[in-house]
């Protein structure tokens, strides 16, 4: 009996973004779905990698009024996943948010994406037994934040909250879009199938969005533990050698340019990275990391709801000395400070935007360590003044 | 163990809670208080709960709250 047919490691492959119906969709009860869930280990895909069957399992557990929704907010800048998804298959999301919201039995689900008007007529043309709400996500980086999205759906703005209590606990389920289309097709195919993807510790497939210099930048799906190389290979190959690749995401971390790196939480830890969201954007080695470091930081100090003070001056404040390292403005201690600054702003914020900055920004240091100490002394070891400034959005 | 929780998007950075808990609580560079141990809800020891609570009760903003853990 070969139940795992396909290879136990990740490789590029299309099982989300397939082509094709996957036919009709079954109806397992609330522990059987839970179960489902749990043995296949699916994990959320927005960023967290919250076990799906903790939450789900919580929201039914806490007895009150379940407000069942579907994130598909993607504020993450260098991230096209989502979006990808919603536009070829909308109907394995719409599948899951059906599958979770019988299970915790709601009455209504919602849909916040960027642009509803685009689903309108996706949803119209389903028969769904329980009725879904579409809810416009505003362009912000931390309007996916999981209590921005759960305040946006209450119909009061889309910023984090303070967290006294975990949202499942009040019966509150936010998952993302590409998580409720992984369950749409385990409910399909069973945990077995899934599992036959990935790695035994970190199972089934991800969308990456593979963008900066590649030849075809874009959204592939792959197993977890995919290498780095097949990842870039499949996105047309290098365009050009590279000096580092940002994984995760703008609240990820930068990793060398290693063909074999794979991708995978395991692998990623030592960078202080993790597979994130998905994304994979890789530097030409005649881009300045530091440059593209500073740009990055400013945007999301940019990106601050304004509402936390640690963050609203933290992360400008971190954000300028960046600008300086990579403009030559040097003085003495700069790497410290910026030290001192990333632990300053770390878990001083209602949601995880600092911490997520912070991160990115150590890794950046320790990444580009001998940048640092060339622009301290006045030279750049990039050799060309080219920026990646262009965006995963397509 | 109670812990000391702050509501960051309530605290404005009025600074009593540094004033009437320096042991737990110094200032950031903007006047946001910051733990001393470091932690993001720092640990109460019981003889500073009363101090604890009077700073909880007196921050101006209401971003103060002690969390009593029972586990």
């Amino acid at each position: 009996m070969t139940v795992f047919a396909e290879a136990h490691t990740g490789a590029v492959q299309r099982r989300l973004l397939a082509d094709g119906d996957h036919g009709p969709l079954p109806t397992p009860d609330a522990a059987q779905l839970v179960g489902m869930a749990r043995d296949a280990g699916l994990t959320g895909r927005g960023g967290s990698g919250f076990p799906l069957w903790r939450k789900l399992n919580a929201v039914i557990a806490s007895g009150r009024p379940p407000v069942i929704i579907a994130n598909g907010a993607e504020g993450e800048p260098a991230s096209g996943k989502d979006k990808a998804l919603l536009a070829y298959q909308p109907h394995l999301v719409l599948d899951g948010l059906q599958l979770v919201a019988r299970a915790a039995r709601a009455s209504t689900a919602h849909l916040y994406v960027p642009r509803p008007s685009a689903l309108r007529a996706v949803l119209a043309a389903r028969r769904d037994p329980i009725p879904v709400t579409l809810v416009a996500a505003p362009d912000a980086f931390v309007s996916g934040e999981e209590s921005a999205v759960a305040s946006a759906v209450a119909g009061r703005g889309a910023v984090p909250a303070d967290k006294l209590t975990r949202l499942p606990d009040t019966g509150t389920l936010v998952q993302n879009v590409e998580t409720l289309a992984h369950l749409a097709m385990i409910a399909r195919y069973g945990a077995g199938w899934f599992r036959a993807a990935g790695t035994y510790d970190e199972p089934g497939t991800f969308l990456a969005t593979v963008s900066g210099a590649v030849a075809a930048p874009g959204v592939l799906e792959a197993g977890y533990g995919v290498t780095l190389g097949s990842l870039i290979a499949a996105a047309g190959g290098p365009a050009g050698a590279l000096s580092a690749v940002l994984v995760g995401g703008y609240h990820g971390a930068w990793v060398p340019a290693d063909p074999e790196l794979p991708i995978s939480r395991a692998a990623l830890a030592p960078f202080g990275a993790s597979p994130g969201a998905g994304v994979v954007m890789a530097l030409p080695s005649g881009a300045c990391g530091l440059t593209e470091n500073a740009r990055i930081a400013g945007c999301l100090a940019g990106q601050s709801a304004g509402q936390c003070g640690p963050c609203v001056n933290g992360l400008p404040r971190l954000a300028a000395t960046l600008a300086d390292l990579a403009a030559f403005r040097s003085r003495p201690g700069l790497p410290a400070e910026v030290d001192r600054l990333t632990r300053l702003v770390t878990g001083r914020g209602a949601c995880r935007h600092p911490d997520g900055t912070a991160r990115l920004i150590a890794s950046a240091m320790r990444a580009f360590s001998a940048d640092v100490a060339a622009h301290l002394s006045g030279r750049c070891l990039a050799t060309s003044g080219r920026f990646l400034t262009t965006e995963a959005r397509a | 163990m109670t812990r000391l929780h702050i509501d960051w998007t309530a605290c404005d950075g009025r600074g009593l809670c540094a004033e009437l808990l320096p042991e737990l609580l110094a200032e950031d560079d903007w006047g946001f208080p910051i733990a001393r141990d470091g932690s993001p809800s720092p640990a109460v020891p019981g003889p500073l709960e009363p101090a604890a609570q009077r700073a909880v009760d007196r921050c101006p903003a209401l971003a103060l709250r002690l969390l009593r853990d029972t586990r």
